[in-house]
Protein backbone atom coordinates (compact mmCIF):
# COMPACT_ATOMS: atom_id res chain seq x y z
CA UNK A 1 0.00 0.00 0.00
CA UNK A 2 1.59 3.14 -1.30
CA UNK A 3 -0.47 5.10 1.15
CA UNK A 4 2.29 4.73 3.67
CA UNK A 5 4.16 7.59 1.84
CA UNK A 6 1.30 10.06 2.56
CA UNK A 7 1.34 12.48 5.04
CA UNK A 8 -1.26 12.39 7.59
CA UNK A 9 -1.63 16.02 7.37
CA UNK A 10 -2.78 16.09 3.85
CA UNK A 11 -4.53 12.23 4.08
CA UNK A 12 -6.61 13.92 6.82
CA UNK A 13 -7.82 16.77 4.94
CA UNK A 14 -11.75 15.38 3.27
CA UNK A 15 -11.82 16.44 -0.31
CA UNK A 16 -14.20 19.18 -1.82
CA UNK A 17 -17.76 18.30 -0.93
CA UNK A 18 -18.52 20.28 -4.51
CA UNK A 19 -16.76 17.96 -6.22
CA UNK A 20 -18.38 14.64 -4.93
CA UNK A 21 -21.61 16.16 -5.70
CA UNK A 22 -20.11 16.88 -9.30
CA UNK A 23 -19.26 13.18 -10.84
CA UNK A 24 -23.46 13.03 -10.60
CA UNK A 25 -24.51 15.74 -11.91
CA UNK A 26 -21.40 15.48 -14.98
CA UNK A 27 -23.58 12.07 -16.45
CA UNK A 28 -27.00 13.43 -16.48
CA UNK A 29 -27.72 14.74 -19.84
CA UNK A 30 -30.62 17.39 -19.32
CA UNK A 31 -29.87 18.57 -15.72
CA UNK A 32 -29.91 22.31 -15.09
CA UNK A 33 -26.77 23.29 -13.24
CA UNK A 34 -26.91 26.31 -10.37
CA UNK A 35 -24.26 24.50 -9.05
CA UNK A 36 -21.65 26.55 -11.21
CA UNK A 37 -19.31 28.69 -9.35
CA UNK A 38 -18.17 30.87 -12.37
CA UNK A 39 -19.59 33.77 -14.99
CA UNK A 40 -22.14 32.29 -17.82
CA UNK A 41 -20.14 35.11 -19.98
CA UNK A 42 -17.42 33.83 -21.80
CA UNK A 43 -14.43 36.71 -21.72
CA UNK A 44 -14.67 39.73 -23.79
CA UNK A 45 -13.52 39.10 -27.34
CA UNK A 46 -11.06 41.87 -27.03
CA UNK A 47 -8.95 40.07 -23.90
CA UNK A 48 -9.32 36.82 -25.68
CA UNK A 49 -7.87 38.12 -28.69
CA UNK A 50 -4.79 40.30 -26.73
CA UNK A 51 -3.89 36.66 -25.87
CA UNK A 52 -4.03 35.00 -28.97
CA UNK A 53 -1.82 38.22 -31.01
CA UNK A 54 0.76 37.55 -27.99
CA UNK A 55 1.19 33.75 -28.70
CA UNK A 56 1.58 34.68 -32.24
CA UNK A 57 3.95 36.97 -31.43
CA UNK A 58 6.06 34.25 -30.12
CA UNK A 59 5.55 35.68 -26.72
CA UNK A 60 5.74 32.09 -25.03
CA UNK A 61 8.53 32.66 -22.91
CA UNK A 62 8.55 33.11 -18.51
CA UNK A 63 7.78 36.18 -17.31
CA UNK A 64 9.16 38.08 -14.35
CA UNK A 65 8.50 36.21 -10.98
CA UNK A 66 5.96 38.71 -9.56
CA UNK A 67 4.46 39.14 -12.96
CA UNK A 68 4.60 41.63 -16.40
CA UNK A 69 5.66 45.02 -14.74
CA UNK A 70 3.39 46.53 -17.27
CA UNK A 71 0.39 43.80 -15.65
CA UNK A 72 1.71 45.07 -11.77
CA UNK A 73 1.08 49.04 -13.36
CA UNK A 74 -2.23 48.38 -14.97
CA UNK A 75 -3.15 46.38 -11.61
CA UNK A 76 -1.85 49.37 -9.48
CA UNK A 77 -3.60 51.89 -11.48
CA UNK A 78 -6.78 49.96 -11.43
CA UNK A 79 -7.12 49.72 -7.51
CA UNK A 80 -6.39 53.13 -7.46
CA UNK A 81 -9.58 53.45 -9.95
CA UNK A 82 -12.10 51.30 -8.61
CA UNK A 83 -10.93 50.55 -4.38
CA UNK A 84 -8.77 53.64 -3.38
CA UNK A 85 -6.10 52.29 -2.73
CA UNK A 86 -2.29 52.42 -3.80
CA UNK A 87 0.24 49.51 -3.93
CA UNK A 88 3.81 49.81 -5.21
CA UNK A 89 4.24 47.92 -8.55
CA UNK A 90 7.76 47.39 -8.28
CA UNK A 91 7.30 45.83 -4.42
CA UNK A 92 3.95 45.62 -3.51
CA UNK A 93 1.70 43.17 -6.22
CA UNK A 94 2.38 39.87 -7.34
CA UNK A 95 0.10 38.31 -10.11
CA UNK A 96 -0.51 34.84 -9.41
CA UNK A 97 -1.75 31.48 -10.30
CA UNK A 98 -5.73 32.63 -9.37
CA UNK A 99 -6.43 33.80 -6.53
CA UNK A 100 -6.45 30.46 -4.79
CA UNK A 101 -2.83 30.39 -5.35
CA UNK A 102 -2.82 34.11 -3.42
CA UNK A 103 -4.82 32.58 -0.53
CA UNK A 104 -2.42 29.59 -0.26
CA UNK A 105 0.61 32.30 -0.36
CA UNK A 106 -0.56 34.10 2.36
CA UNK A 107 -1.49 31.95 4.95
CA UNK A 108 2.43 29.47 3.87
CA UNK A 109 4.02 33.32 4.77
CA UNK A 110 2.51 33.70 7.82
CA UNK A 111 1.45 31.16 9.64
CA UNK A 112 3.86 28.88 12.57
CA UNK A 113 2.64 25.84 13.16
CA UNK A 114 -0.40 25.55 15.44
CA UNK A 115 -1.14 28.97 14.79
CA UNK A 116 -4.91 29.58 14.67
CA UNK A 117 -6.68 31.63 11.50
CA UNK A 118 -10.35 32.56 11.68
CA UNK A 119 -12.68 32.29 9.04
CA UNK A 120 -16.31 32.84 8.48
CA UNK A 121 -18.21 29.91 8.42
CA UNK A 122 -19.92 29.25 5.72
CA UNK A 123 -17.37 30.28 3.44
CA UNK A 124 -14.93 29.49 0.72
CA UNK A 125 -14.22 26.01 0.45
CA UNK A 126 -10.93 26.04 0.23
CA UNK A 127 -9.70 28.45 3.37
CA UNK A 128 -9.63 25.83 6.16
CA UNK A 129 -8.04 22.62 3.89
CA UNK A 130 -5.16 25.54 3.06
CA UNK A 131 -4.70 26.69 6.47
CA UNK A 132 -3.99 22.87 7.70
CA UNK A 133 -1.75 22.16 4.83
CA UNK A 134 0.23 25.32 5.70
CA UNK A 135 0.44 23.83 9.43
CA UNK A 136 -2.44 26.49 10.86
CA UNK A 137 -5.67 26.01 12.90
CA UNK A 138 -8.92 26.69 10.86
CA UNK A 139 -11.46 28.28 13.40
CA UNK A 140 -14.55 28.64 12.12
CA UNK A 141 -16.98 31.43 13.43
CA UNK A 142 -20.83 30.55 12.01
CA UNK A 143 -22.50 33.57 10.18
CA UNK A 144 -25.95 33.78 10.53
CA UNK A 145 -29.04 34.79 8.35
CA UNK A 146 -30.12 37.04 10.80
CA UNK A 147 -26.62 38.87 10.63
CA UNK A 148 -27.25 39.08 6.85
CA UNK A 149 -24.40 36.18 7.54
CA UNK A 150 -21.56 39.07 7.93
CA UNK A 151 -19.04 38.62 10.60
CA UNK A 152 -19.23 40.54 13.56
CA UNK A 153 -16.96 42.52 15.88
CA UNK A 154 -18.49 40.57 18.76
CA UNK A 155 -17.92 36.97 17.05
CA UNK A 156 -14.63 37.90 16.16
CA UNK A 157 -13.52 38.72 19.53
CA UNK A 158 -15.25 35.73 21.21
CA UNK A 159 -12.95 33.49 18.85
CA UNK A 160 -9.59 35.01 19.47
CA UNK A 161 -6.99 33.32 21.52
CA UNK A 162 -3.45 33.90 22.27
CA UNK A 163 -2.60 31.72 19.15
CA UNK A 164 -5.02 33.58 16.76
CA UNK A 165 -2.49 34.53 14.15
CA UNK A 166 -4.85 36.23 11.11
CA UNK A 167 -8.35 36.41 9.73
CA UNK A 168 -9.37 35.36 6.36
CA UNK A 169 -12.12 38.20 5.02
CA UNK A 170 -13.95 36.85 2.20
CA UNK A 171 -16.55 39.38 1.48
CA UNK A 172 -18.62 39.69 -0.87
CA UNK A 173 -18.98 36.40 0.45
CA UNK A 174 -19.34 32.95 -1.72
CA UNK A 175 -21.58 30.95 -1.10
CA UNK A 176 -23.85 33.55 1.24
CA UNK A 177 -23.82 36.08 -0.90
CA UNK A 178 -23.19 38.73 2.23
CA UNK A 179 -21.13 42.00 1.79
CA UNK A 180 -20.10 44.05 4.77
CA UNK A 181 -20.77 47.52 5.24
CA UNK A 182 -18.06 50.36 5.92
CA UNK A 183 -19.37 50.87 9.95
CA UNK A 184 -18.61 46.88 10.47
CA UNK A 185 -16.28 46.69 9.11
CA UNK A 186 -14.05 49.53 10.67
CA UNK A 187 -15.81 47.39 14.11
CA UNK A 188 -13.43 44.42 12.73
CA UNK A 189 -10.65 46.35 11.87
CA UNK A 190 -10.46 47.80 15.48
CA UNK A 191 -10.57 44.12 16.33
CA UNK A 192 -7.77 43.12 14.63
CA UNK A 193 -5.48 46.34 15.50
CA UNK A 194 -6.21 45.40 18.85
CA UNK A 195 -5.39 41.29 18.99
CA UNK A 196 -2.29 42.65 16.18
CA UNK A 197 -3.91 39.69 13.50
CA UNK A 198 -3.19 39.57 10.03
CA UNK A 199 -5.99 40.16 7.75
CA UNK A 200 -6.39 38.15 4.37
CA UNK A 201 -8.86 39.83 2.93
CA UNK A 202 -10.37 38.03 -0.49
CA UNK A 203 -11.96 39.90 -2.67
CA UNK A 204 -12.43 38.26 -5.60
CA UNK A 205 -15.81 39.28 -5.71
CA UNK A 206 -15.83 42.94 -5.18
CA UNK A 207 -16.85 44.07 -8.60
CA UNK A 208 -20.16 42.53 -8.16
CA UNK A 209 -21.45 44.27 -5.44
CA UNK A 210 -24.65 45.07 -6.26
CA UNK A 211 -25.94 47.21 -3.19
CA UNK A 212 -23.25 49.25 -0.63
CA UNK A 213 -20.31 50.67 -1.84
CA UNK A 214 -17.25 48.40 -2.39
CA UNK A 215 -14.17 48.63 -0.06
CA UNK A 216 -11.20 47.18 -0.32
CA UNK A 217 -10.04 45.75 3.49
CA UNK A 218 -6.84 47.93 2.96
CA UNK A 219 -8.29 51.06 2.37
CA UNK A 220 -9.66 51.24 6.20
CA UNK A 221 -7.26 53.35 8.30
CA UNK A 222 -4.06 51.82 10.22
CA UNK A 223 -5.10 48.65 8.03
CA UNK A 224 -2.78 48.59 5.07
CA UNK A 225 0.08 47.52 7.22
CA UNK A 226 -1.68 44.30 8.17
CA UNK A 227 -3.60 43.26 5.37
CA UNK A 228 -3.34 41.12 2.16
CA UNK A 229 -5.25 42.17 -0.83
CA UNK A 230 -6.82 39.41 -2.90
CA UNK A 231 -7.91 40.04 -6.07
CA UNK A 232 -7.95 38.54 -9.77
CA UNK A 233 -9.93 38.31 -12.77
CA UNK A 234 -11.91 35.20 -13.01
CA UNK A 235 -15.66 36.92 -11.77
CA UNK A 236 -15.15 40.20 -12.73
CA UNK A 237 -13.44 39.73 -16.33
CA UNK A 238 -15.09 36.24 -16.74
CA UNK A 239 -11.76 34.66 -16.93
CA UNK A 240 -11.89 31.67 -14.76
CA UNK A 241 -10.14 29.37 -16.78
CA UNK A 242 -6.80 31.62 -17.29
CA UNK A 243 -6.15 31.39 -13.90
CA UNK A 244 -5.16 34.99 -13.23
CA UNK A 245 -4.93 36.09 -9.64
CA UNK A 246 -3.24 39.34 -7.55
CA UNK A 247 -1.96 39.44 -4.31
CA UNK A 248 -0.96 43.31 -3.15
CA UNK A 249 0.69 43.28 0.63
CA UNK A 250 3.26 46.04 2.21
CA UNK A 251 6.35 44.74 0.39
CA UNK A 252 7.95 42.65 3.61
CA UNK A 253 5.31 40.54 3.37
CA UNK A 254 4.94 40.40 -0.68
CA UNK A 255 8.91 39.85 -0.71
CA UNK A 256 8.27 36.15 1.22
CA UNK A 257 4.95 35.15 -0.97
CA UNK A 258 6.97 35.72 -3.68
CA UNK A 259 10.05 33.51 -2.74
CA UNK A 260 7.79 30.54 -2.16
CA UNK A 261 5.79 31.66 -5.63
CA UNK A 262 9.04 31.77 -7.71
CA UNK A 263 10.14 28.98 -6.16
CA UNK A 264 7.12 26.83 -6.43
CA UNK A 265 5.06 28.33 -9.53
CA UNK A 266 7.88 30.32 -11.11
CA UNK A 267 5.60 32.79 -12.51
CA UNK A 268 1.74 32.92 -13.79
CA UNK A 269 1.16 31.81 -17.30
CA UNK A 270 2.10 34.95 -19.80
CA UNK A 271 -0.75 34.50 -21.83
CA UNK A 272 -2.89 35.03 -19.01
CA UNK A 273 -0.99 38.32 -17.91
CA UNK A 274 -1.73 39.94 -21.31
CA UNK A 275 -5.12 38.97 -21.53
CA UNK A 276 -5.37 40.40 -17.70
CA UNK A 277 -3.19 43.37 -19.20
CA UNK A 278 -5.62 43.70 -21.81
CA UNK A 279 -8.57 43.77 -19.28
CA UNK A 280 -7.50 46.62 -17.27
CA UNK A 281 -6.13 48.76 -20.13
CA UNK A 282 -9.20 48.53 -21.64
CA UNK A 283 -11.19 49.18 -19.14
CA UNK A 284 -9.41 52.08 -17.62
CA UNK A 285 -10.42 53.57 -21.05
CA UNK A 286 -14.10 52.70 -21.37
CA UNK A 287 -15.20 52.87 -17.87
CA UNK A 288 -14.69 48.91 -16.87
CA UNK A 289 -17.56 48.85 -19.51
CA UNK A 290 -17.57 44.71 -19.74
CA UNK A 291 -17.40 44.27 -15.71
CA UNK A 292 -20.66 47.08 -15.13
CA UNK A 293 -22.64 45.05 -18.45
CA UNK A 294 -22.13 41.96 -16.54
CA UNK A 295 -22.97 43.37 -13.06
CA UNK A 296 -26.09 44.91 -14.28
CA UNK A 297 -26.86 41.47 -15.76
CA UNK A 298 -25.79 39.21 -12.78
CA UNK A 299 -27.85 41.82 -10.64
CA UNK A 300 -31.32 41.21 -12.30
CA UNK A 301 -31.08 38.04 -12.24
CA UNK A 302 -29.90 38.05 -8.35
CA UNK A 303 -33.57 39.80 -7.79
CA UNK A 304 -35.62 36.98 -10.26
CA UNK A 305 -33.64 34.23 -8.25
CA UNK A 306 -34.22 35.79 -4.84
CA UNK A 307 -38.19 36.27 -5.80
CA UNK A 308 -38.46 32.63 -7.01
CA UNK A 309 -36.94 30.98 -4.20
CA UNK A 310 -39.47 33.17 -1.95
CA UNK A 311 -42.08 32.10 -4.07
CA UNK A 312 -41.43 28.93 -3.36
CA UNK A 313 -42.00 29.13 0.31
CA UNK A 314 -37.80 28.77 1.03
CA UNK A 315 -36.29 31.40 3.66
CA UNK A 316 -33.85 32.96 1.21
CA UNK A 317 -31.56 36.09 2.80
CA UNK A 318 -31.21 38.54 -0.37
CA UNK A 319 -27.53 38.22 -1.60
CA UNK A 320 -26.38 41.71 -1.77
CA UNK A 321 -22.63 40.61 -3.66
CA UNK A 322 -20.99 37.65 -5.67
CA UNK A 323 -23.82 35.84 -7.82
CA UNK A 324 -25.15 33.03 -5.08
CA UNK A 325 -28.61 32.49 -3.35
CA UNK A 326 -27.87 30.57 0.07
CA UNK A 327 -31.40 30.03 1.05
CA UNK A 328 -32.47 27.96 3.49
CA UNK A 329 -34.19 24.63 2.93
CA UNK A 330 -34.50 23.69 6.41
CA UNK A 331 -38.66 23.92 6.69
CA UNK A 332 -38.40 20.98 4.02
CA UNK A 333 -37.33 19.05 7.14
CA UNK A 334 -34.34 17.73 4.47
CA UNK A 335 -30.95 17.85 4.75
CA UNK A 336 -28.84 19.85 2.51
CA UNK A 337 -27.58 16.80 1.27
CA UNK A 338 -30.81 14.91 1.02
CA UNK A 339 -32.57 17.72 -0.60
CA UNK A 340 -29.67 18.12 -3.48
CA UNK A 341 -29.47 14.52 -3.96
CA UNK A 342 -33.03 13.90 -4.42
CA UNK A 343 -33.89 17.31 -6.71
CA UNK A 344 -30.62 16.05 -8.28
CA UNK A 345 -32.38 12.77 -9.07
CA UNK A 346 -35.69 13.54 -9.18
CA UNK A 347 -35.82 16.75 -11.16
CA UNK A 348 -32.41 16.78 -12.35
CA UNK A 349 -31.68 20.31 -11.02
CA UNK A 350 -28.12 20.67 -9.55
CA UNK A 351 -27.51 22.81 -6.59
CA UNK A 352 -24.99 22.38 -3.63
CA UNK A 353 -25.15 21.49 -0.31
CA UNK A 354 -24.65 24.30 2.36
CA UNK A 355 -22.40 22.12 4.11
CA UNK A 356 -19.95 21.98 1.81
CA UNK A 357 -19.11 25.54 2.64
CA UNK A 358 -18.44 24.55 5.88
CA UNK A 359 -20.80 22.79 9.50
CA UNK A 360 -23.05 26.33 10.13
CA UNK A 361 -24.15 26.15 6.01
CA UNK A 362 -26.02 22.72 7.27
CA UNK A 363 -30.04 23.42 6.49
CA UNK A 364 -29.20 26.05 3.34
CA UNK A 365 -27.88 25.11 -0.49
CA UNK A 366 -26.30 27.23 -3.09
CA UNK A 367 -27.76 28.53 -6.49
CA UNK A 368 -25.62 30.48 -8.83
CA UNK A 369 -27.58 33.00 -10.60
CA UNK A 370 -24.87 33.09 -13.17
CA UNK A 371 -26.96 31.11 -15.34
CA UNK A 372 -28.63 31.57 -18.64
CA UNK A 373 -32.34 33.31 -17.40
CA UNK A 374 -34.23 31.10 -19.89
CA UNK A 375 -33.27 27.67 -17.92
CA UNK A 376 -32.84 29.26 -14.51
CA UNK A 377 -36.61 29.88 -14.74
CA UNK A 378 -36.91 26.39 -15.58
CA UNK A 379 -34.78 25.24 -12.68
CA UNK A 380 -37.14 27.21 -10.54
CA UNK A 381 -40.28 25.64 -11.99
CA UNK A 382 -38.61 21.77 -11.36
CA UNK A 383 -37.82 22.99 -7.87
CA UNK A 384 -41.16 24.33 -7.16
CA UNK A 385 -42.43 21.10 -8.34
CA UNK A 386 -40.09 18.93 -6.68
CA UNK A 387 -40.52 20.81 -3.09
CA UNK A 388 -44.49 20.44 -3.10
CA UNK A 389 -43.81 17.07 -3.54
CA UNK A 390 -42.54 16.58 -0.45
CA UNK B 1 -36.03 57.31 -15.38
CA UNK B 2 -32.92 57.65 -18.06
CA UNK B 3 -30.98 54.90 -16.00
CA UNK B 4 -34.40 53.02 -15.76
CA UNK B 5 -35.22 53.07 -19.23
CA UNK B 6 -31.37 52.19 -20.31
CA UNK B 7 -31.56 48.91 -18.15
CA UNK B 8 -35.53 48.23 -19.86
CA UNK B 9 -33.76 48.23 -23.57
CA UNK B 10 -31.24 45.78 -22.38
CA UNK B 11 -33.16 43.98 -21.06
CA UNK B 12 -35.93 43.88 -23.81
CA UNK B 13 -32.98 43.79 -26.75
CA UNK B 14 -31.98 40.08 -24.89
CA UNK B 15 -35.72 39.39 -24.95
CA UNK B 16 -38.36 41.11 -25.76
CA UNK B 17 -40.60 38.88 -24.87
CA UNK B 18 -39.79 39.23 -20.93
CA UNK B 19 -42.94 40.10 -18.96
CA UNK B 20 -43.44 43.36 -17.35
CA UNK B 21 -43.89 41.83 -14.02
CA UNK B 22 -40.38 40.00 -14.19
CA UNK B 23 -38.77 43.57 -16.00
CA UNK B 24 -40.24 44.67 -12.34
CA UNK B 25 -38.67 42.07 -10.17
CA UNK B 26 -35.17 42.13 -12.01
CA UNK B 27 -34.67 45.72 -11.66
CA UNK B 28 -36.26 45.86 -8.15
CA UNK B 29 -38.55 48.31 -9.40
CA UNK B 30 -42.70 48.77 -8.83
CA UNK B 31 -44.62 47.92 -11.77
CA UNK B 32 -46.45 51.22 -12.81
CA UNK B 33 -43.25 52.62 -13.08
CA UNK B 34 -41.86 50.17 -15.52
CA UNK B 35 -44.78 50.25 -17.35
CA UNK B 36 -44.95 54.15 -17.93
CA UNK B 37 -41.21 53.96 -18.76
CA UNK B 38 -42.08 51.35 -21.28
CA UNK B 39 -44.86 53.36 -22.99
CA UNK B 40 -42.91 56.64 -23.19
CA UNK B 41 -40.12 54.71 -24.87
CA UNK B 42 -42.30 53.08 -27.08
CA UNK B 43 -44.71 57.12 -27.73
CA UNK B 44 -40.72 58.78 -28.24
CA UNK B 45 -40.63 55.91 -30.78
CA UNK B 46 -37.23 54.66 -29.17
CA UNK B 47 -38.67 51.21 -29.52
CA UNK B 48 -40.35 50.78 -32.69
CA UNK B 49 -41.59 47.40 -33.26
CA UNK B 50 -41.20 43.76 -31.37
CA UNK B 51 -40.64 40.81 -33.93
CA UNK B 52 -38.56 37.61 -33.30
CA UNK B 53 -35.19 37.03 -35.26
CA UNK B 54 -36.52 33.94 -37.45
CA UNK B 55 -34.07 31.42 -39.50
CA UNK B 56 -36.16 31.03 -42.39
CA UNK B 57 -33.95 28.21 -43.25
CA UNK B 58 -36.02 26.28 -41.20
CA UNK B 59 -38.70 26.90 -42.98
CA UNK B 60 -40.67 25.50 -46.25
CA UNK B 61 -41.03 29.28 -46.89
CA UNK B 62 -39.58 29.91 -50.26
CA UNK B 63 -37.38 33.24 -49.67
CA UNK B 64 -34.83 35.46 -51.17
CA UNK B 65 -32.52 38.46 -50.34
CA UNK B 66 -30.04 40.66 -51.78
CA UNK B 67 -28.08 43.27 -50.66
CA UNK B 68 -28.40 46.46 -53.41
CA UNK B 69 -25.92 49.08 -53.30
CA UNK B 70 -27.85 52.02 -54.55
CA UNK B 71 -26.02 55.21 -56.20
CA UNK B 72 -28.22 58.33 -56.30
CA UNK B 73 -28.18 62.13 -57.24
CA UNK B 74 -28.95 63.89 -53.76
CA UNK B 75 -31.80 66.27 -54.53
CA UNK B 76 -31.53 70.42 -53.48
CA UNK B 77 -32.53 70.85 -50.28
CA UNK B 78 -33.84 67.18 -49.63
CA UNK B 79 -30.40 65.54 -49.72
CA UNK B 80 -30.72 61.80 -50.09
CA UNK B 81 -34.09 61.54 -47.86
CA UNK B 82 -36.59 62.23 -51.04
CA UNK B 83 -35.22 59.29 -53.00
CA UNK B 84 -34.68 56.97 -49.76
CA UNK B 85 -38.46 57.51 -48.92
CA UNK B 86 -39.41 56.77 -52.42
CA UNK B 87 -37.18 53.52 -51.84
CA UNK B 88 -38.43 52.22 -48.60
CA UNK B 89 -42.13 52.63 -49.60
CA UNK B 90 -41.76 49.20 -51.64
CA UNK B 91 -42.99 46.57 -49.52
CA UNK B 92 -40.36 44.41 -51.26
CA UNK B 93 -37.84 46.52 -49.04
CA UNK B 94 -37.22 45.45 -45.61
CA UNK B 95 -34.18 47.48 -44.89
CA UNK B 96 -32.62 50.79 -46.25
CA UNK B 97 -29.21 53.14 -44.83
CA UNK B 98 -27.63 55.91 -46.07
CA UNK B 99 -23.90 55.07 -46.31
CA UNK B 100 -19.98 56.70 -46.47
CA UNK B 101 -18.33 54.72 -48.83
CA UNK B 102 -18.25 54.18 -52.37
CA UNK B 103 -22.22 54.13 -52.31
CA UNK B 104 -25.19 55.86 -51.57
CA UNK B 105 -28.09 53.66 -50.37
CA UNK B 106 -27.96 49.79 -48.89
CA UNK B 107 -31.22 48.37 -49.53
CA UNK B 108 -31.83 45.02 -48.25
CA UNK B 109 -34.63 43.56 -50.35
CA UNK B 110 -36.88 40.27 -50.08
CA UNK B 111 -38.75 38.26 -52.69
CA UNK B 112 -40.10 35.11 -53.35
CA UNK B 113 -38.21 34.08 -55.91
CA UNK B 114 -34.72 35.14 -57.60
CA UNK B 115 -36.61 36.36 -60.70
CA UNK B 116 -39.23 38.38 -58.66
CA UNK B 117 -35.95 39.98 -56.67
CA UNK B 118 -34.42 41.03 -60.27
CA UNK B 119 -37.80 42.05 -61.69
CA UNK B 120 -37.63 44.58 -58.54
CA UNK B 121 -34.35 46.29 -59.46
CA UNK B 122 -34.55 46.54 -63.41
CA UNK B 123 -38.79 47.38 -63.00
CA UNK B 124 -38.90 49.44 -60.27
CA UNK B 125 -35.81 50.37 -58.83
CA UNK B 126 -33.39 51.33 -61.20
CA UNK B 127 -36.11 53.30 -63.50
CA UNK B 128 -36.40 56.10 -60.61
CA UNK B 129 -34.98 59.15 -62.03
CA UNK B 130 -32.17 59.69 -59.02
CA UNK B 131 -30.50 56.28 -59.26
CA UNK B 132 -27.54 56.28 -61.40
CA UNK B 133 -26.43 52.31 -60.70
CA UNK B 134 -27.47 49.55 -58.30
CA UNK B 135 -25.31 46.29 -57.38
CA UNK B 136 -27.01 43.51 -56.33
CA UNK B 137 -25.36 40.34 -54.25
CA UNK B 138 -27.84 38.11 -52.94
CA UNK B 139 -27.73 36.14 -49.39
CA UNK B 140 -26.24 32.97 -49.23
CA UNK B 141 -26.35 31.64 -46.35
CA UNK B 142 -26.94 33.65 -42.93
CA UNK B 143 -24.18 33.18 -39.92
CA UNK B 144 -25.51 35.80 -37.40
CA UNK B 145 -28.10 38.70 -37.63
CA UNK B 146 -28.94 40.99 -34.98
CA UNK B 147 -26.60 39.40 -31.95
CA UNK B 148 -27.67 36.33 -32.93
CA UNK B 149 -25.61 33.59 -34.22
CA UNK B 150 -27.69 31.02 -36.86
CA UNK B 151 -24.75 28.03 -37.16
CA UNK B 152 -24.15 25.23 -34.48
CA UNK B 153 -25.42 24.64 -31.04
CA UNK B 154 -24.14 27.25 -28.21
CA UNK B 155 -23.16 25.06 -25.47
CA UNK B 156 -22.16 25.95 -22.20
CA UNK B 157 -18.60 25.05 -21.75
CA UNK B 158 -18.52 25.13 -17.59
CA UNK B 159 -18.51 22.20 -15.53
CA UNK B 160 -22.18 21.28 -14.03
CA UNK B 161 -19.97 22.34 -10.27
CA UNK B 162 -17.65 24.05 -9.41
CA UNK B 163 -15.84 25.95 -6.48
Amino acid sequence: MSSRFVSSRIAQVPPSGIRRFFDVAGTMKDAISLGVGEPDFITPYHIRSAAIDSLLDGETQYTPNLGLLSLRKEIAGYLTDRFSVSYDPEKEILVTVGASEAIDLALRVCLRPGDEVILPDPGYVSYAPCVTFAGGVAVPVTTRAEDEFRLTAASLSAAITEKTRALIFPYPNNPTGAVMTREEMEKIAAVAAQHDLLVISDEIYAELTYEGEKIAFSSLPGMRERTILINGFSKAFAMTGWRLGFACAPREILYEMNKIHQYAIMCAPRQGQVAACQALKKGRENSYEDVEGMRRSYDRRRRVMVDALRNMGLDCFEPKGAFYCFPSIKKTGLTSEEFCTRLLKEEKVVCVPGDAFGPSGAGHIRCCYATDLQKMLEAFSRMERFIHSL
Amino acid sequence: MQALKAQILEILNEDCRTPLERIAVMLGCDLPRVAQALEELEQDRVILHYSPIINWDRTDKERVEAMIEVKVTPQRDMGFDAIAGRIYRFEEVKSVYLMSGSYDLLVLVEARTLKELALFVSEKLSPLDSVTGTSTSFVLKRYKQDGVIFVGESTDKRMAVAP
